[in-house]
């Protein structure tokens, strides 16, 4: 294509700073860098945590240091020096909140700049929210509100204190420490992250939802997500991210376990868009997660995600379809731009009998990025009659950028029935000339195409969410058709 | 309202148009007709900027500016308004956002506030009336899954959305059947007045039964080479065009 403003375009952007790329200036209580027993004691003391979870910890840490980092992505980087990270970091605010008034003003304007200060999202749209910041949840909202239906809602900090039967019981029940490298790092070491709890039969009449923010430099950030939902309960969960921009690679490593029991129904929802790096790639998140949920007998599990941002991305939402006549969802958008790289995918595991599972996943490649969708369905012996459907298509927008498909399907049972649809186009030069015949500058064809492409995965996010994905989209691929 | 003066331009290496002049005033309706390869279509892909379509000389005037000069965008927003022949598919997009962004764009570059949901839903109304465009067309993504009829009309009712001062049809009656023929004219020709002027591209007088030309101009090898009343357009369906080709000189 041979537009004459592309290139302008294209220096426009890439001169473009990351729009939250800034970092608050809050005095942290950090620990020295590296890993070692001591550390782990270190972060479970400040914690204040029971015995169990320490011996958890040490046994993971064990575990972990007979792993090796795995090999098998599509992915090129320098792996992280796990020595060279400190593993605990806490905003020095210790006292318990009563109101938004005693936030660090620091903390506040930043929540400003991200355009989720609590109050807004309290008044306008009614999302509790459980911001991280670092590694401590600094503000909780609506809590008492959750609190009358018996909605547990709250930092995995304040669960281990509060609720420690609950969390012993699952964590660790859905990913277990030896699961892979990553997963076995975060048990180790995971300093925070978010506790839900939906009680039988209650219908959370709001969408839960976790701002994570990276702040600290060369704090990893570990945390450790568990989503419990009792029998024929319902939530919708929302995750979103920004992150500063920084010199040195962002090492994520979180973890996130859902337990949907009998009848019960979990919708997780994703916008991800860490600092992806320069154009040359120097900078950027290291995204490494483990999501994985179980479900029981007639429950649904569905996860939908929009990725935009991190360097490398590594991340696999998975569902073990463990209960008869259980679902398990996944929608996905992967947008990589400049020298991005992503390896993601999901696994679907079908165990009991008319398990079916769904997948549509879009990935968006530019500049001279690197998309790989990488997917395992797998029908056991037992699952009769189990069902899944597969699309995965990739759109192109560049003729430098590469998108790579690696479906794994494994039946052993003869009544399973699997389809697999997959599809890769370019942007058409054709849709883009219709639209500028129509007077829509170029910028705006190219959203609304990647819009239009990506349609049927947007459409399962709750709507404010929806909105910001649209967004996302259109800003991560400003100026990128070629 | 269009001039042009000694057109040239080429594909690639190739030349197509050849020195090509054609005046069109306010609210007239130009017919332009040829054989296959003539350079009918390059025309409407050059006037609508194009960037395969590199012209080598010649200027176009389009309502007092260059039109050359403006990026295909800026010429749409000027009122200039291309039906294409084979209008694009755009999945996922729907047809309603789409053209609520092109009305915009052009209210934009007017200086206009983006319009209301209310007006712009009365609009739709009206103007989807022209060529018989169902709701259900109109919601649907952009051309997406349509026939080869209600994909002219879609470009049609596009065209009344925009309000265009010149519009260019590229062969709007291939792919029709004698109805769907029938809609799109007449919702041309509710367009009509004397503001606004077309330039209608086809291969066949049947669409000038419908949509009645001022003046009809046989374009071959790249140059109009005949002009002439509505009358021309019966001529050249009883006797073909190469009659016409022969005393160029």
């Amino acid at each position: 294509m041979a537009y004459d403003g592309e290139d302008k375009i294209l220096e426009e952007v890439t001169g473009k700073a990351y729009e939250f790329g800034f970092t608050t200036d809050i005095d942290s209580d950090k620990a020295p860098a590296g890993l070692n027993e001591d550390i782990i004691r270190l972060i479970s003391a400040k914690k204040n945590e029971p015995e169990w979870l320490l011996e958890w910890r040490l046994k993971a840490f064990a575990t972990w240091q007979a792993m090796v980092e795995p090999e098998w992505p599509h992915l090129q980087y320098t792996k992280p020096d796990f020595q060279a990270i400190s593993y605990y970091a806490a905003p020095k605010q210790k006292k318990e909140l009563a109101s938004l008034d005693e936030v660090d003003p620091e903390l506040r304007k930043t929540m400003d700049k991200l355009g989720i200060s609590l109050e807004e999202q309290k008044r306008l749209s009614g999302v509790a929210v459980d911001f991280v910041m670092d590694s401590v949840s600094v503000a909780t909202s609506f809590k008492d509100k959750l609190a009358e239906l018996g909605i547990i809602f709250c930092s995995m900090s304040e669960a281990v204190q509060e609720h420690p039967e609950l969390v012993q019981k699952y964590l660790g029940s859905v990913v277990p420490v030896r699961d892979n490298f990553y997963a076995a790092l975060n048990s180790a070491v995971f300093t925070d992250g978010s506790f839900c709890y939906i009680p039988k039969g209650v219908r959370c009449p709001m969408e839960l939802s976790t701002y994570f923010r990276i702040n600290e430099s060369g704090t990893g950030q570990f945390e450790r997500t568990l989503v419990i939902a009792d029998e024929s309960s319902y939530v919708s969960y929302l995750e979103g991210c920004t992150a500063p921009q920084r010199d040195e690679n962002q090492l994520h490593a979180a973890v996130v376990e859902l337990i949907a029991l009998d009848d019960a129904e979990i919708k997780y929802s994703t916008v991800q868009n860490w600092y992806p790096g320069d154009e040359q790639g120097k900078g950027g998140v290291f995204n490494f997660v483990t999501k994985r949920g179980i479900c029981h007998t007639r429950s649904k599990i569905s996860w939908t995600q929009v990725e935009t941002g991190s360097a490398v991305t590594w991340k696999y939402p998975s569902c073990v379809l463990k209960g008869d006549d259980s679902v398990g969802e996944f929608y996905s958008v992967a947008v990589t731009n400049n020298m991005q790289q992503a390896d993601t995918g999901t696994k679907m595991i079908h165990l009991g009998k008319r398990t079916r599972s769904t997948i549509i996943s879009k990935g968006i490649s530019a500049g001279k990025s690197q998309n790989s969708y990488r997917g395992l369905v797998q029908i056991m012996p037992n699952a009769d009659h189990a069902r899944n459907f597969s699309q995965c298509d990739s759109l192109l927008m560049t003729d430098r950028c590469g998108a790579h498909t690696f479906p794994y399907i494994e039946t052993k049972n003869p009544t399973a029935k699997v389809e697999h649809e997959a599809t890769t186009s370019k942007i058409g030069e054709d849709q883009i000339f219709y639209c500028l015949q129509r007077g829509i500058d170029e910028e705006q064809a190219i959203s609304l195409i990647v819009n239009g492409y990506a349609k049927d995965v947007l459409n399962k996010l709750p709507m404010e969410f929806a909105v910001e994905a649209q967004k996302l989209l259109a800003i991560s691929l400003e100026g990128s058709v070629g | 309202m269009l001039t042009i003066n000694n057109l040239h331009a080429r594909v690639e290496d190739t030349p197509i148009l050849k020195g090509l002049n054609l005046q069109i005033g306010p609210g007239e309706v130009h017919a332009i007709m040829g054989p296959n390869g003539s350079g009918k279509s390059t025309l409407a892909s050059v006037l609508a900027g194009r960037e395969d379509y590199e012209v080598t000389a010649g200027s176009v005037d389009f309502d007092g500016t260059d039109l050359l000069e403006l990026d295909a965008s800026d010429r749409a927003r000027e009122g200039l308004f291309l039906a294409f022949q084979y209008p694009v598919e755009i999945p996922g997009v729907s047809n309603l956002n789409f053209m609520k962004a092109a009305v915009n764009a052009k209210r934009e570059h007017q200086g206009l506030e983006p319009i209301a949901a209310k007006d712009f839903l009365a609009m739709v109304k009206e103007k989807s009336a022209l060529v018989e465009l169902d709701g259900r067309l109109r919601d649907r993504s952009v051309n997406e899954g349509f026939s080869g009829g209600e994909k002219k009309r879609n470009e049609i009712f596009q065209m009344a959305m925009l309000e265009p001062k010149l519009a260019v049809l590229d062969e709007t009656d291939s792919g029709l059947d004698i109805d769907a023929l029938r809609i799109v004219s007449e919702g041309v020709n509710a367009m009509r007045n004397a503001g606004r002027s077309f330039l209608v591209i086809t291969h066949y007088q049947r669409l000038l039964d419908h949509i009645v030309p001022d003046f009809v101009h046989v374009l071959s090898d790249g140059q109009i080479v005949k002009s002439g009343p509505k009358e021309l357009a019966l001529e050249l369906e009883a006797k073909g065009y190469d009659w016409i080709k022969e005393p160029v000189a």
